[in-house]
């Protein structure tokens, strides 16, 4: 067999119009975050054309959850955005008790106020790493995962886990903070404002990070808000849109926080409100500490729904109170409401959102995600059309997707 | 007898580069780390020390994969045509007074057609692959290195100017022994132009625009892997031992210092190749990369300019003080 040489290739040749090629960009590519593919039109290096393909990392979440009961679901929302799996939990158990209409006790909104903050600057912090690290600047990367790991590890001790948590229960969380918990939390909030410093020092004012990121990627308020973006990406286009300033869920009405706003819609406006919602997060959870009150940290109108307490968990087997009580919510049919709701959540992406149909069998008829990372990948053509590839991967991290979410 | 002298001077001369070439590997690996909140190589001897010598069995008994769709000949040649063209050009470097392989009238020259030579290597590596990552990077390169050659070119014109000569022994002679007597400081401008085109030149962060690996996957080299890839890894640290070598021979002094090491004439030559690779990996634990359009206005609106109004400064100043 004759080997091909280089005539018969597939390199870009001249045709009828122009020199114009494809190129298909992932989904195994270093810079497309996860299984992202990417087609481009290009000429040059210049995108003609560029439309986002997914679905590389669809598992059918929407429709598994049919078959679940309400508790049971509460995994699946780990493996959305597994970056910040504490936020998808949170955000799923604030729908679920909207639905079931269960009022959370005051220390368990606190405690989830404060891992939600936790997996907001976790997830920040790994998209300043990656973002950084596609423009080039390498050593951002490493400084951030030092910040994480101390995050990891406070999600470890605190459930066990340190990727997918399923730590809230629906009416409360599943464990309580320990004091080793607070105390490490209080000392990295102190001192974490240093760091964000440290990362500054590297690329905030550095004239190769402004060239790539200052007017490129613009996006005026209104083509935001026609995309459908919400999270860093709108309010960096300057659209006062924060669901935990404007929709207060948890504890978010009890403490006190700004939502950093952009004014110029390009990469680095995008840039300066998530290094400033870390700020705020700090600040969060610093006063969620301070605040913490004592008190149960799940509610006593849906046992049923959590992990028994220490009295109620010696029943026998067998019986239909066993276990998570999730077989006795079967049972009671009549328990539950029939009806539709949508609740959403500010997760770090953006806004989470779920809609359930409930045809009051204790498993949702429909379960419906709205999942930022999704809506956000629909605006990657807008942003880069007639850019070049360099601003292509650029504008992937400015995004901030994760596919895990965006397939679902 | 003559030839035999030089055959086995040549060996040395490539023994030692390979090793160098081997732990400057080590040397960046290590320093980044440190920058970067880690250790860097820590497992193969003592504090990584053997980590060098394991890469290089590694990748020398790895599979040799040629991709079916590539250009068997060319895939096959670039690599070694990158890698002859750096080597060669460290013929005309004089490492002390005396050693140097060939002492030629136009080493700076010299050096400047081989390391023109050596992009052919990346430009053919990036169009025999026959994929389109590679062929980015191939162009990608060619673009850069005649844009970057130019501003080097012109930027050492002051140096050739002041020296008289292209003789890079009597380059360094002409600076004489003293601190002062450094090109660098007469000649700041063409320095300053030097070292970024130096930074481009050999593809280095802010520059690494054809091997781009979050654009460009690998650019040129992406479908290379075991020893072709290594080869390639050799050019570049060579490349930059090269222009380390040519910005201390031109600028620096060369092999001159504040005492002689009689033991070791090259001491203080080493010890310059080694503070400007310093910088080569202190820049890229640091920088973003520049984008490639910004890259060439770079090239040609800022260092293009800056290097011709040096020379025209330099002949002013020659013209009027004799």
């Amino acid at each position: 067999m004759t080997r091909p040489i280089s005539k018969t290739v597939n390199v870009p040749v001249a045709d009828g119009d122009g020199e114009r090629y494809t190129l298909k960009m992932g989904p195994q590519h270093p810079a497309t975050h996860g299984v992202l593919r990417v087609d481009l039109e290009l000429d040059g290096e210049t995108i003609i054309k560029c439309s986002p393909q997914v679905g590389y990392l669809h598992r059918g979440f929407d429709k598994i959850a049919e078959n679940r009961t309400y508790a049971q679901s509460l995994i699946l929302t780990d493996r959305l955005d597994y970056i910040a799996a504490m936020a998808n939990n949170v955000g799923y158990c604030v729908a679920v008790e909207k639905l079931l209409g269960i009022s959370v006790p005051l220390r368990a909104k606190y405690i989830r106020t404060i891992v939600c903050e936790m997996s907001r600057i976790a997830s920040h912090l790994l998209w300043l790493a990656t973002h950084a690290l596609d423009i080039g600047a390498m050593t951002v990367f490493l400084y951030c995962f030092r910040e994480r790991e101390v995050m990891l590890d406070l999600f470890e001790e605190l459930c066990g886990a340190r990727l997918t948590f399923s730590y809230p229960r629906i009416g409360g969380v599943r464990q309580d903070v320990t004091r080793n918990f607070i105390d490490v939390l209080q000392r990295f909030v102190a001192e974490f404002p240093t760091h964000i410093g440290e990362y500054e020092t590297l690329i905030d004012t550095n004239r190769i990070w402004l060239k790539r990121t200052v007017g490129i990627g613009v996006l005026s308020a209104a083509e935001a808000l026609e995309l459908g973006l919400t999270g860093a990406c709108l309010r960096g286009s300057g659209v006062d849109y924060d669901i935990r300033k404007h929709r207060p869920y948890d504890a978010y009405d009890l403490v006190d926080f700004e939502v950093p706003l952009g004014s110029d819609g390009d990469i680095y406006a995008r840039y300066r409100c998530r290094m400033e919602e870390l700020h705020q997060s700090a600040r969060i959870i610093q006063q969620c500490i301070d605040q913490l009150p004592p008190g149960p940290i799940i509610s006593e109108d849906a046992p049923d729904l959590v992990m028994p307490l220490q009295g109620q968990r010696k029943v026998e087997a067998g019986s239909s109170t066993y276990g998570t009580g999730l077989i006795r919510l079967l049972e009671d049919k009549g328990e539950f409401p029939v009806g539709d709701i949508y609740v959403s959540t500010e997760v770090p992406k953006g806004e989470l959102g779920f809609y359930f149909i409930s045809d009051g069998s204790g498993r949702p008829y429909r379960m419906h995600v709205r999942s930022p990372s999704f809506i956000h990948i629909s605006a990657l053509p807008a942003l880069a059309e007639g850019s070049m590839i360099a601003d292509l991967i650029a504008n992937i991290g400015t995004l901030d997707v994760v596919l895990g979410e965006c397939d679902r | 007898m003559h030839v035999l002298i030089l055959f086995i001077e040549i060996l040395i001369l490539f023994a030692i580069i390979m090793l160098h070439v081997a732990y400057a590997t080590y040397f960046e690996r290590k320093i980044i780390g440190h920058m970067q909140v880690r250790m860097g190589p820590m497992r193969v001897g003592w504090h990584g020390l053997l980590q060098p010598i394991a890469d290089g069995i590694k990748s020398f008994f790895k599979e040799d994969v040629v991709p079916e769709q590539a250009d068997v000949v060319t895939f096959r040649a670039a690599p070694i045509i990158c890698l002859t063209a750096m080597l060669t050009s460290l013929a005309v470097i004089p490492f002390a007074k005396g050693w140097v392989l060939a002492n030629i009238n136009v080493g700076l020259l010299f050096i400047f057609a081989m390391s023109s030579l050596a992009s052919y290597g990346v430009i053919l590596a990036g169009w025999a692959s026959n994929s389109k990552y590679t062929f980015l990077g191939g162009l990608r390169s060619m673009a850069q290195v005649i844009s970057y050659e130019v501003a080097m070119g012109l930027s050492l014109v002051g140096v050739m100017m002041l020296s008289g000569t292209l003789n890079l022994t009597k380059i360094v002679e002409a600076q004489g022994g003293s601190f002062g007597g450094m090109y660098i400081f007469p000649q700041i401008i063409a320095f300053f132009v030097f070292f970024i085109a130096m930074l481009a030149e050999t593809n280095r962060v802010p520059f690494d625009l054809p091997e781009a690996e979050t654009e460009l996957v690998s650019g040129y080299c992406t479908e290379y892997s075991g020893m072709r890839y290594a080869i390639f890894f050799m050019a570049e640290y060579i490349g930059m031992m090269v222009m380390s070598s040519i910005g201390t021979i031109c600028f620096l002094g060369g092999w001159n210092g504040p005492f002689e090491v009689t033991i070791f004439p090259p001491f203080w030559f080493v010890v310059k190749v080694y503070a400007f690779m310093f910088v080569f990996i202190w820049i890229r634990a640091t920088l973003p990369r520049y984008r490639y359009d910004q890259l060439m206005s770079i090239g040609w609106k800022v260092l293009i300019p800056l290097a011709l109004g040096n020379i025209v400064l330099t002949g002013f100043i020659k013209a009027f003080t004799g």
